[in-house]
This record gives C-alpha cells, structure tokens and sequence, in this order.
C-alpha cells in the first residue's frame, strides 16, 4: 500500500511540475469537440442528444495520450527496468500507474466538460453530481484495462501508435455503458436507470482490475 | 505423436472433412426446404452460422492456449493461440461477407448495426488487434507472453462487448435460432454445416500449427548453422 | 548462491547465450569479458529477473522457500542492477529519484540517509536540482547510488566504467572493493582486462554464448590472462572508460 502510494505521488509530482501530459490532455480533447462540432454539423442534431456521445469520445482519446505519455516517460531513461527490479509486487506498479491515470484523465475530463457546456450550450447544474459519478466510474473502467495496454503498447516496435487500436475494441463496453449513462443523466431519466450501466462499468472495472494486476509482471519481463 | 501416425491422422481428416462439405452442401442447398419469404437466399444462413460458431470455438481454443501460456511457458500453447485466432479471424471473415449479403435483400441494408453483426466485427477488431499486436513483438518469448495476456483480455472482453451491445442496440429482430428455433426440416442441413465447420477448423488448426512447429524447427537450425 | 544450467535466450534466427553453465558461490566476484553481443547483458539481465530465458534454468537461492510472487519480490530485493540506463526521472531532484527509489525498496526514505548517499557520489550540495541539469558523468554517478540503494548482497553491473568520469570511477571501485571484502557476490561485464583482473576474484570469458574460460584470478596472473583472453576474443581493444 506505501508502495502504490510511493508510485502514485511520484506520477503526480512529475505531472505537477512539468503538467506534460495533461496540457496536451486538455488541448486534444477541447480539439475534438470542435472537430465533432463541424462533423455532426451542431445545431441541426440536438445538442443534447450528441453531447455523450461526442464527449465520451474526446474523453477516450485524451485519456489514451495521458496512458501513453506516462508509460513513454518511464521507458525514456529506463526508469520502467528500475521499477522492475525493486523487491514490490509488480501489481502495486499497475494499481500506482492506474490511479495516477485516473487522476489525470479525470481532471482533463472536467475541464473538457465545461468546454462542452459552452460549446453545446447544456445547462446542467442539477444534474452535476450524478455526471460526476457516471465520469468517475466510467474512467475507472477505461484506465483499468488502458493501463494494461499502454504497458503493452510501449513495449512494442510501434510504441505509441499501437494503443489506440488494441485499446477501443476491448474497451468498447465501458463506452457503450459510459455514454448510455451519460445520455440518461443528460436526458432527465429516472436515477433507477443508472444502475445498471453504473453496474456493468463497476464488474468491468474489477474483472480486468484483477487480471491487469496479476498478469502485470509478465508484460514488463522480457 | 510421432510424424507419421500424425501425417496419416491428417490424411483421415481431410477424407473425412472432404465427406463432410459435400453432405453439408448437399443438405444445404439441395435437400433444405425453401423458406417461404427469403426463398433460396436463406440458404446461406447455414454457412453464416456454422462459421460464426466455428469462429467462435477458435477464439475458445486461443483463450485456453493463451491461460495454458501463462501457466506453464510452453512454446507449443503459443502456437496453438496463434494459430487459432488467425483461423478465428478467417472464420469471422466468411461471418461478415455473408452477413450482408444476406442483409441486403432482406432487411434493404448491406449493413444493419444488428447485435449479432456488430458483436462479430468488434470481435473480429479485437482479434485484429491481437495479432497487430503480435507482429510488432520481436522477441519469440516476449511476444508469446503479451500475446497470452491480450488473448485472455480480448476472450474475457468478447461477452461484455455482447452483452453491451444486445442491451443497449437490441431494436432488430433477432433473427432464427432464439425465436422459435429452426424448422425441423433444416435441422439436418444446420447440423451438417456446423459439423462440417468444426471439422474444418481442427484439420486448419492442425495444418497451420504444424507448419508454425517448422517454422519454428527452421529457426533453430538456423542458429545452429551460425 | 547461483546455479546457471543451459542457459539460452533466442531472438528468433539470432541466439544471444546458446548454452551457458556456471555456478556462482557466495562471495565470488565474476569479471565476465566477452565480445559485443556475445550475451554479457542477456546474462545479467535474465540472472536481474528482467528477461526469461528460452531454455536451460538459472536458479538463485531464495532467502527462503517457495517461488510465488513474495518470494520473487524478496529476491529481487537482494539484487542490485546497475545496467546502461541510469533509471532516473529527469524531472526529480536528485533527492526525490532516492527517495522514491528508497520507498519502494523498503530502505529510510529520511533525507538525512539519503543526502548521505548522495554525498557519497560527489554530489553533496546539488541533491535538490532536477537530474536533468546534471552532466552524463554526474547522472551516472547517482544512477550507482541509485542501483545500490538497498546494500544488496548480490550486485550485477553491465559495463559500469564505459563513459563513467573519474570521480565516479574512484567512488564504484571503492564501492566494489568494500563489497567484495563484505563478502558481497557480484558480477560485472566489462572489456578492460586489467580491470577486470584487478577487482575481480574470477574471470569469465563469454564466447559463442557459452563459457569459454571460466578461472580464479589467483591462479591466473595478468599477462597469463591477457594471453588467454587475446587467443579467445583477438586482441584487447584500447582500454575504454575513464578507468586507469
């Protein structure tokens, strides 16, 4: 627990200081808005209706460049060999680098957001605290399995360029769910209809939580 | 198994894989009745299906070879995994051409965001990806692990990617097997293709790993001839 | 301590070791020579836990019994790696790379401890600049104090001397020279054979990925050596690094 501590604040210091990662988070993601904005030709498709959608999806990408950044930072130097040999479980490294992760993501996630009120002109201050949750239990499922395949992606003769692709057909799931939830936050529905979204992310979350975490060690070894 | 007992059992194969297409041909397209709206059309569901579930045994077989890895490090688990979600691959191919080739006369589309249909190209991009994956690794041993570790994480994502897709995108009729079954009189014709399918995808499995094992053999002489 | 059975690690057509036998004893320190690519870092790598090998075993005697993930956890904690890279994040301190280094490896994380460390390298009074300011010579310096953190009982050093200052050569043969008298194992891959035969207490010559001389230094004087080694690998290069 110290030790995912240790691995934790050692991302966020770096991230404090150089704010590499989330800058360009934040910039990518405010980008795609606008990108959606001129494809979906806003205005004459209702904005509420595209607004989960199109967030989700600024959300995902911004989140596989943070993925990747932080992974890139530790093969720079070698860092990632160091890690490797220290007497921790591998796991702690995959809990310290996904809660980092989705430190990150969520932060970009907010300021995004309220980019996309602007932008899609959404009021939505009652229904704040439930898009909350529903951002919150969505990135937790994206970073779960992201995390894993960031170590993946690094390690191979593409690098970066890999993760996108391996990265959205698995988690599909977490977007389909994540934009459905968001969608019936948005749309005024009964709470009630949350809970099963909410569940589906949460068992996502925990199933590849487990396997990432006991399968971590073989990804890095060579 | 020594070379030979294991070249003759793969000669018996393919005689009887050989049998096997011509009887599930035959049935499918001779003696199956006509469906009374598609007409002869419905005829290539047989083959839709038969490979959908012999594409979906691969994958099976990938998952278990790919725990098996995990578990004991053996190079043969590698190659029976590789082996198996190309032939997945190529199974899930034939699903997705005869799907709209189905669809269009029918339902008007080439494509319908069915649930059926979309959960078979997001599996077919999952396993895409997994020998994406592969080929970028150049290290035998290290490719073969992360291999391992994508293949459990796509099998045990393949019915979370269903069931997501079924819940929130379930608005077309699902069609055949669930809804009243199959008549009676294709019961024959549908049994026969998948046999058939089955058959297929052990005799390619069989092949491809065995030309992998010589793939490999050649490898190995070649370090020793440095 | 070490026992190395047919160890080899294939890269498809290429083999980097083909069949490697060695035990190692507690308190032997290997100099292991060899040609470029003839497998030295494989070899320290895979004895590191960082590579598998493709055949043959190379088993460490565990502090205790078992092979689960405690276990291998626990080994790793007696083992120090010093390999090409330094393992440093540019944008820490040098103080902040210790101490979360420290915090992993279970050692005090105080910066008393640390700055101690740090002072050792020569770097007293710049442990709080971020490494990135540092010159190569400097980086070096505190990836040693990095990689022996943790006073390990078994040391591993990739061709340690290559592009090391002065400074840092003087402090890591110190450093080695107390380890070996501590009863330390280590082993080191390096090409100066003088070197080589003035730290180490046995000298292993890597060729074809297998153990082509394997001897106690004692029993084999410098020139005896320098002999031996030129009719396996051809002539000494011109001695690298900032070593003397």
């Amino acid at each position: 627990m110290r030790r995912l501590w240790a691995v934790f604040r050692k991302d966020l210091a770096i991230e404090l200081r150089t704010k590499d990662s989330l800058n360009t988070m934040l910039f990518f993601g405010i980008v795609v808005l606008v990108v959606f904005h001129f494809a979906l030709r806003s205005g004459e498709v209702e904005a509420r209706a595209a607004a989960p959608g199109v967030l989700w999806v600024a959300f995902a990408f911004a989140g596989t460049l943070g993925l990747n950044r932080m992974f890139a930072a530790e093969k720079e130097n070698g860092c990632l060999e160091g890690l490797m040999m220290m007497p921790a479980d591998r796991g702690v490294l995959y809990l310290g680098k996904m809660l980092a992760g989705t430190v990150f993501m969520l932060a970009a996630e907010a300021v995004i957001f309220v980019a996309s009120l602007v932008f899609f002109n959404l009021e939505v201050w009652g229904e704040l605290p439930w898009l909350a949750l529903v951002f919150f239990v969505g990135t937790l499922g994206f970073t779960a399995v992201g995390t894993l395949l960031a170590a993946v992606a690094v390690n191979t003769r593409m690098r970066e360029v890999l993760l996108p692709v391996i990265l959205f057909p698995v988690v599909l799931p977490v977007l389909i769910h994540a934009v459905e939830a968001t969608a019936l936050v948005l749309g005024g529905a009964d709470r009630g209809e949350l809970k099963l979204p909410l569940a589906v992310l949460s068992v996502f979350t925990v199933v590849f939580g487990t396997i990432a975490y006991l399968l971590f060690e073989h990804v890095l070894e060579d | 198994m020594n070379e030979r007992t294991s070249s003759r059992l793969d000669l018996a194969l393919w005689g009887i894989l050989g049998i096997a297409m011509m009887a599930a041909l035959y049935l499918a397209l001779v003696d199956a009745p006509r469906e009374r709206t598609m007409g002869d059309l419905q005829r290539i569901f047989y083959f839709h299906v038969a490979a959908a579930i012999a594409g979906l045994t691969a994958f099976g077989v990938n998952f278990a070879a790919s725990v098996a890895y995990v578990a004991r490090r053996e190079r043969k688990w590698d190659r029976v995994a590789l082996c198996a979600a190309e032939t997945g691959v190529a199974f899930l191919a034939i699903v997705l051409v005869t799907g709209p080739i189905w669809a269009k006369p029918v339902w008007m589309v080439w494509w319908t965001w069915s649930p059926r249909l979309t959960s078979s190209l997001v599996l077919c991009l999952l396993y895409v990806a997994y020998l994406l994956v592969r080929r970028y690794l150049e290290d035998p041993d290290r490719r073969a692990m992360i291999a391992a570790v994508f293949g459990i994480v796509a099998f045990v994502d393949a019915p979370l990617v269903w069931f997501s897709i079924r819940w929130w995108r379930d608005i077309h009729p699902s069609p055949m097997l669930e809804s009243g079954g199959i008549d009676p009189a294709m019961r024959p014709a549908f049994w026969a293709c998948l046999a058939a399918f089955e058959l297929l995808l052990v005799y390619l499995l069989r092949r491809r790993c065995a030309l992998e094992a010589l793939e490999e053999e050649l490898e190995r002489l070649g370090r020793l001839a440095e | 301590m070490i026992e190395v059975r047919g160890l080899a690690k294939y890269y498809g057509r290429q083999s980097a070791l083909r069949s490697l036998d060695l035990r190692i004893a507690r308190g032997d320190f290997i100099a292991l020579f060899g040609r470029n690519g003839a497998g030295k870092t494989t070899f320290l790598r895979i004895l590191a836990g960082l590579a598998r090998p493709s055949a043959g075993s190379c088993r460490i005697a565990p502090a205790a019994g078992g092979a689960g993930r405690e276990t291998a956890a626990r080994t790793r904690g007696r083992i120090g790696y010093l390999s090409h890279h330094t393992s440093l994040y540019p944008d820490l301190t040098a103080l902040e790379n210790l101490r979360f280094f420290a915090r992993l490896a279970g050692v005090p994380a105080d910066d008393a401890f640390l700055a101690g460390r740090i002072g050792a390298v020569g770097l007293a009074g710049r442990e709080r600049e971020p490494v990135r300011t540092y010159s190569r010579g400097m980086q070096q310096r505190l990836g040693i104090a990095r990689a022996f953190l943790h006073d390990p009982d078994l040391l591993l050093l990739d061709e340690p001397f290559t592009g090391l200052d002065q400074a840092g050569a003087d402090f890591l043969k110190r450093y080695l020279v107390g380890a070996r008298r501590a009863g330390k194992t280590c082993v080191m891959a390096l090409h100066d054979a003088e070197l080589g035969h003035q730290l180490a207490s046995r000298l292993v010559v890597i060729d074809r990925g297998t153990a082509a001389l394997d001897a106690e230094r004692d029993s084999l004087p410098l020139d005896a050596f320098r002999a031996r080694y030129a009719a396996i690998l051809g002539p000494q290069p011109p001695a690298g690094g900032g070593a003397s």
